[in-house]
């Protein structure tokens, strides 16, 4: 499937170039239009009322205090949802509005349009909901094992997964067990939810303009609860401020819908940093245990696991989270023998589902920690240890699927170790107290400061899993030299505009490429989400754009007197490469289209039996980190120095682009370590707001030092792999074994607080 | 010439007067800019002086245009991200972002090009720690930073080398 030809050609705007945004200049420029920015006459403001309550029992809505709100137009609850009552990607468990109960803080309960937001505001409090205040269910453990009652009709339990692969029998001369518990961190992107919604005259239909990941799968959801053929609702994709996985589920889509075609009017929606906190779903907080069995030598013989993912109120993505972590709990090791058992529950805390790494953060997490707790207890280097289990291309998961990925798990570890670290001392060669833990506090003291080092190396699926076909789909259009290129791939920040024409200049020999609008008018994309649209949008564009490729060289055959099989396109010229003759592609497109869509498909896969055996996933990549750290151990603080990272990336189609998502994803790794969680206390959201909880700053975020690894991967369209989520999954473990390294002490908990450094 | 009774007040935005009509005096000047005046350059992501995405300019400070009340802006000279330089004529800061890949989905870039701006003016040549520190009431949660510590750094050269 790969063009070798293509790997030589780095033509300013071709595949392998580092090419720039589309859309970089609006974007500097604050000309590009968010989802948030947009409006229309006579729009009105949308805005939603909330449950304070974890859990509670709606006993009475009485909304006749909004209508007496200057400027209110509509106000609507459960009762005015025409069609589902209740929604969600996988299992459609989560209300509208509640009407009978409410299950987390947050949760939707009535909506209102107006004139003004501060309408809006005034009518939301003029909304009287009274309420049976219920004991809610906060503690996971308490759904696993049955001891609280059901607090939703579908029960407590999403999904519940074995693993069991080999022999169960084996125990290592060498065993090592922890216990390992992560928080519950947020997507925070900065472009807040925001919707336009315009009803079709007389209520026929809608068009949503929304900053969303996955257009097509919204558009099912949205229209089944409007009571709408898919075909009434129209989306198209307004400008996105980061995702991150927070954008893959629905927050206010329906609700701006029902507002617009109750009022007949445009609605805007745009929620609040407080609102946003609560309303979309967050990375699952997780306990896990781990038990690894080894040989003297380190050897893996067995793992043993068990996961508790905490899902909150609704389902969403939870039971995919679930098989992501449970299957990836052998790390990128090989390990022929496992029992894992793993719960997804339903709990009265902020619902959770798909973030950055889904699921195998939390694996990664523990499973690092495990591998130091090994090399210690053999007397290796965790290096040592760890290139000992290097998984391979052909060794078999724990799942009984063999990787047939390429797996350059050693060539990792070893670049990463070749590469020098950092040669500033403690505080830097100038002494800088910036360079201190604690920074701009100036608190640290230089003589206390340790110093640490840690490494992490993980393995990462790509695509959807377990029988899912998340085909995309492109649609390409050649004429007069120009590419017409239309997707309904949601670009989110990651840069898939930029890619989509690079693919499009290589096999079309074109350099101009128009990209279309990206909405629901062409074939599901899929999500953007699970490090798939490089392969699998860009497998849509580039077969797309082949077929063109290849009527194009048919027509140039026919009028020639040529073997189509001898054309070939170099820089902007179709040439033949028996005649030698050379004919500019604008010249070979003058007054003619030629107009292709294509679906791109990665291979089958399959659901997993009741042993957790089966072919579950579709391909893997793998990284791996190492992480230096300054650590204050009196006060508790961490100063993240660098980090370092070796990636497996298969072949590097914008090399800027790649640096932009590893340098990103190495962020909000560093975040999960050492500071960003969202704290409830039973059940109450404490810090939803960016003053509580911390983000890395300029000054929190440590250098980064990238390595790549280019190993073209056979199974993919252009042989490159997705490179988003393998650099958030294994830097928050190498951060933790550096701060680990420096103290010495256990720290089995993300983030880090200082008090786990100072009293743990 | 009739004068509209609902004039509240009177704001100068990237050297024009611009008049504000039918406002609630309560408004941020970041609202009054994108709902009222229609500059939509300058976003609004935390409401509470976090995250620096709405950062503007008032008499040449650079502050966050959602803590400051509009109202409270009459008779002093704003500059907002459409103000920066024209539509389609980028200036060396936004171009620098863009070749050094700052930018991703953009969100926080606004901001970020008026606190550039800022600092390049007060300190032509900082330091990478000061660029940190001057930089770190704007958050970025896509790049990591370190593509816009490259394009400002890009530009402080690019100065140097111009004079």
């Amino acid at each position: 499937m790969i063009d070798t030809a293509l790997s030589a050609d780095v033509r300013a705007g071709r595949l392998g170039h580092s090419t720039l945004r589309p859309d970089g200049v609006a974007k500097v420029q604050g000309t590009f239009q968010f989802s948030g920015d947009l409006t229309a006459d006579g729009v009105l403001w949308g805005a939603t009322l909330r449950s304070p309550h974890p859990y509670a029992r709606i006993v009475r809505i009485d909304v006749s205090g909004a209508w007496k709100i200057t400027g209110v137009e509509a106000v609507i609850t459960a009762d005015d949802v025409p069609g589902v009552m209740t929604y969600g990607l996988i299992d459609q468990d989560q209300p509208v509005f509640a009407s009978d109960v409410v299950r987390f803080v947050g949760e939707p309960v009535a909506a209102v349009a107006a004139n003004h937001p501060d309408a809006c505001r005034r009518a939301l409090d003029a909304i009287v909901v009274e309420y049976e205040v219920l004991q809610p269910l906060t503690d996971p453990e308490k759904a696993v094992d049955g001891s609280f009652e059901a607090i939703h009709p579908l029960g407590n339990v999403f999904r519940q997964q074995r693993i069991v692969r080999g022999d169960q029998t084996i125990e290592g001369p060498i065993v090592v067990e922890g216990s390992y518990e992560l928080g519950m961190q947020d997507q925070a992107f900065l472009g807040l939810e925001a919707a336009l919604a315009v009803p079709d005259a007389g209520g026929a239909g809608v068009e949503l303009h929304v900053a969303t990941q996955w257009l097509h799968e919204d558009r099912k959801q949205i229209a089944a609860c409007l009571g709408m053929a898919d075909e009434q609702v129209r989306l198209v994709l307004g400008g996105v401020g980061g995702a991150f996985g927070a954008r893959e589920d629905i927050s206010l889509q329906v609700h701006t819908c029902l507002l617009a075609l109750r009022t007949s009017r445009p609605v805007r929606m745009a929620y609040s940093r407080q609102e946003s906190f609560l309303g979309h779903v967050h990375r699952h907080p997780c306990r896990i245990t781990m038990r690894h069995h080894a040989d003297h030598d380190g050897r893996l013989l067995r793992v043993e696991a068990r996961f508790v993912f905490d899902g909150g109120a609704y389902a969403s993505t939870s039971s995919a989270v679930l098989v992501n972590g449970i299957t990836h709990a052998q790390g990128p090791y090989k390990c022929d023998n496992a029992t894992v058992d793993g719960w997804a529950v339903r709990t009265n805390n902020l619902p959770c589902g798909a973030m950055r790494g889904f699921g195998v953060v939390q694996a990664c997490f523990a499973h690092e920690a495990q591998m130091d707790k090994l090399a210690a207890a053999v007397g290796l280097d965790p290096l040592e240890v760890r290139l000992r289990n290097a998984m391979e291309t052909g060794d078999r998961l724990i799942t009984g699927q063999v990787v047939e990925s390429v797996a350059p798990v050693a060539r990792l570890i070893r670049e990463l170790a070749a590469m020098p670290l950092p040669s500033e001392p403690v505080g830097g060669h100038d002494l800088n107290p910036m360079r201190l833990p604690g920074g701009a506090g100036r608190t640290a003291d230089v003589g206390n400061v340790r110093r640490g080092i840690g490494w992490a190396v993980s393995i990462k699926n790509l695509m959807y899993s377990e029988g899912f076909d998340d085909y995309s789909t492109a649609r390409v259009r050649l004429a007069d030299g120009i590419a017409t290129v239309k997707f309904a791939t949601a670009e989110v920040g990651q840069g898939f505009v930029t890619l989509a024409g690079q693919i499009a200049r290589s096999v079309l020999g074109v350099d101009e490429v128009v990209l279309d609008q990206i909405d629901t008018q062409v074939g599901s994309a899929g999500s953007t989400s699970a490090s798939r649209q490089t392969w699998m949008s860009g497998g849509a564009v580039d077969g797309a754009c082949r077929l063109v490729r290849e009527r194009m060289f048919e027509r140039v055959a026919t009028l020639h007197g040529l073997d189509p099989l001898g054309l070939v396109i170099e820089g902007t010229e179709v040439v033949d490469t028996v005649s030698g003759l050379r004919l500019e592609v604008s010249e070979a497109t003058a007054g003619i289209e030629f107009d292709e869509t294509f679906e791109h498909h990665h291979r089958p896969t399959e659901d997993l039996d009741e042993f957790g055996q089966g072919n579950c996933h579709t391909a893997f990549a793998f990284a791996a980190h190492r992480a230096v750290v300054d650590v204050d151990p009196e006060l508790g603080l961490v100063k993240v120095v660098e980090v370092a990272t070796v990636q497996d990336i298969g072949r590097a189609l914008n090399p800027l682009s790649i640096t932009g998502q590893i340098e990103g994803g190495i962020a909000q790794g560093v975040g999960l370590a050492v500071m960003e969680e969202i704290i409830q206390l039973n059940g109450h959201v404490k810090n939803a707001s960016f003053t509580d909880y911390l983000l890395p700053t300029f000054l929190d975020m440590p250098d980064v030092v990238i390595g790549l690894v280019e190993e073209p991967e056979p199974q993919a369209p252009l042989g490159a792999k997705g490179v988003g989520e393998p650099p958030t999954v294994s830097s928050t473990p190498a951060v933790v074994a550096a701060i680990r390294d420096a103290i010495g002490k256990d720290l089995t908990r993300v983030p880090v607080r200082p008090t786990d450094i100072v009293f743990g | 010439m009739s004068e509209p009774s609902n004039l509240v007040y009177t704001l100068h935005v990237n050297g024009h007067a611009s008049d504000v009509r039918d406002a609630w005096l309560g408004e941020s000047l970041l609202y009054v800019l994108r709902e009222r005046l229609g500059l939509m350059g300058s976003k609004g992501a935390c409401e509470q002086g976090e995250c620096g995405s709405c950062s503007v300019l008032v008499d040449g400070e650079l502050v966050c245009s959602c803590l400051v009340l509009a109202a409270g802006a009459v008779g002093q000279q704003i500059i907002t991200i459409e103000g920066v330089a024209p539509a389609g004529a980028p200036s060396d800061v936004q171009q620098a972002f863009v070749d050094a890949g700052a930018v991703q989905c953009g969100f926080c870039t606004p901001g970020l090009i008026m606190a550039t701006h800022s600092l390049l003016e007060r300190s032509p040549e900082p330091t990478e720690y000061e660029i940190r520190e001057e930089l770190s009431g704007n958050i970025c949660r896509c790049t990591g930073y370190g593509r816009i510590i490259e394009a400002v750094q890009r530009v402080a050269v690019a100065r140097r080398g111009a004079q």
